[in-house]
């Protein structure tokens, strides 16, 4: 296991630009977010914690397609399935480790990225708080997308299509425990059910991913 | 003894459905019919809402039947994940479009109605938004099936993505009626309430919603025979390839 693990986390820091991408994506919606909707700091601070969810969220997405699809293509998905190693199991290593190469960093830089947008100090804990108790289900959800997809050729818009809205009620929860910190409001409720989602999506979703890779193997 | 799997049957379910789809369809017509026009022309304007109170007619019944079709739908991939049967699969594939243009419905008569009374197209209303996700959640399990080349494949993972997404759906409502209080008025119609629309406009109300299910009954009956022709041909076409 831990072994497959190391393995991916390799090939997605090293295979063609991969890693890096989400950050940067990132950062270009931060930086973007002033130019649209103009150079007020009073405004920024009223929502920044919603475009700091909505680029973790996109950037999150961005990556996705890359899950399943190199290890679909050279044929090594199939010598995975083979294994003795459960395909439940595979599927939530391959989730861990694209939440270790893309959820992690983002929340590392969210703080950075919100002085940016002038959050205020008290937003700081909820928005760290909930990135980093959302953005797993952000991934497990997203390899749910991505095995449904690994048989497309070009599913990236696909997976988008099929993917967001089973974001929905992540977003609604993390971006609301975000807000409701900065604005200095009681935000244990929103984040509770955040974790509450989390640990469902990760306890029940592998099932369906390791079903649609079999039926995609077949 | 007659069962209901017998219908898993393509034959035997063309075979029925041929001699039902007749009936379905014409009752379908006069109950729209007798519905629309005795809510459009024979009840009273509503003292507050004028005329326009009379879009419930096209509202309530599209907005149920987008529920249903869903609901319809994860029964029927439920079906096909637990007995393998393809007309199970297909009526599900069928049902997708219809239920997707009922959403498209209730969403336009709701938004139609909402400017005069409510002063405004759209809000961001518990309700409104779960339809509009409703609608994102046809359109990618649409896009699935249309995606994918080989038939069970395409069955397989669309029945997959139903059942999810029925969970996600049902997490998003709550989620949504958490995150913003509405503007909607509460249901119009339930068993359980004492207070329902006046009875004027109840049953022409429940001749429209009866129109509707027959009409989704109809058209689910002869997209499914649609599909199972279409796949036929393909499977006669190919072997005439090969032979």
């Amino acid at each position: 296991m831990r072994a497959i693990l190391i393995r991916d986390l390799r090939l997605s820091m090293r295979a063609g630009g991969g890693f890096g991408l989400g950050l940067a994506f990132f950062l270009i919606v931060v930086v973007l977010v002033p130019f649209a909707v103009g150079p007020r700091g009073d405004l920024h601070s009223v929502i920044a914690a919603g475009i700091l969810w909505l680029g973790a969220l996109l950037a999150c997405l961005l990556s996705l397609d890359r899950v399943f699809a190199l290890d679909y293509e050279d044929g090594s998905l199939d010598l995975l399935a083979t294994a003795p190693l459960p395909l439940e199991a595979l599927v939530s290593l391959k989730a861990l480790a694209h939440w270790l190469t893309t959820g992690l960093p983002l929340v590392l830089v969210a703080p950075f990225l919100a002085v940016l947008l002038n959050l205020p100090i008290a937003g700081y804990p909820p928005l760290l708080l909930s990135l980093a108790l959302g953005t797993p289900a952000l991934s497990v959800v997203g390899t749910f997308g991505a095995a449904l997809t690994v048989g497309v050729k070009r599913g990236g818009l696909l997976l988008s299509l099929l993917v967001l809205p089973l974001y929905v009620p992540t977003l609604i929860f993390g971006a609301e425990a975000a807000r409701r910190g900065a604005e200095g409001l009681e935000y244990t409720m929103p984040l509770a059910m955040l974790a509450g989602i989390t640990c469902g999506t990760i306890a029940l979703l592998p099932f369906a991913s390791a079903a649609v890779v079999r039926v995609n193997l077949r | 003894m007659a069962s209901l799997w017998e219908y898993a049957n393509p034959r035997k379910f063309i075979a029925t459905s041929d001699r039902v789809l007749p009936w379905v369809g014409a009752l379908a017509l006069i109950c729209l019919v007798t519905g629309l026009v005795w809510g459009f022309f024979f009840t009273p304007e509503d003292y507050r809402q004028g005329a326009s109170v009379k879009i419930i007619y096209l509202h309530v019944p599209s907005a149920l039947m987008a529920i249903n079709a869903w609901l319809m739908m994860l029964v029927a991939s439920l079906i096909w994940i637990v007995r393998r049967h393809h007309v199970s699969a297909l009526a599900a594939r069928a049902a997708a479009p219809v239920g997707a243009v009922m959403t498209i419905i209730a969403l336009a008569t709701g938004a139609l109605w909402g400017q005069p009374i409510w002063g405004t197209w759209w809000v961001w209303d518990p309700r409104l938004t779960s339809f509009l996700i409703l609608l994102l959640f046809y359109l990618g399990y649409i896009a699935l099936w249309a995606a994918i080349e080989n038939d069970d494949t395409a069955a397989d993972l669309t029945s997959v993505l139903c059942l999810v997404g029925s969970v996600f759906a049902l997490l998003s409502r709550y989620a949504v009626l958490f995150w913003n209080q509405g503007l909607h008025q509460g249901a119009s119609l339930s068993l359980d309430k004492e207070e329902n629309v006046a009875d004027v406009f109840y049953l022409p109300l429940l001749v429209c919603i009866a129109g509707f299910v027959l009409l989704f009954v109809a058209l689910v009956l002869l997209r499914t025979q649609t599909e199972i022709r279409a796949r036929r041909m393909r499977a006669l076409l190919a072997r005439e390839r090969m032979g």
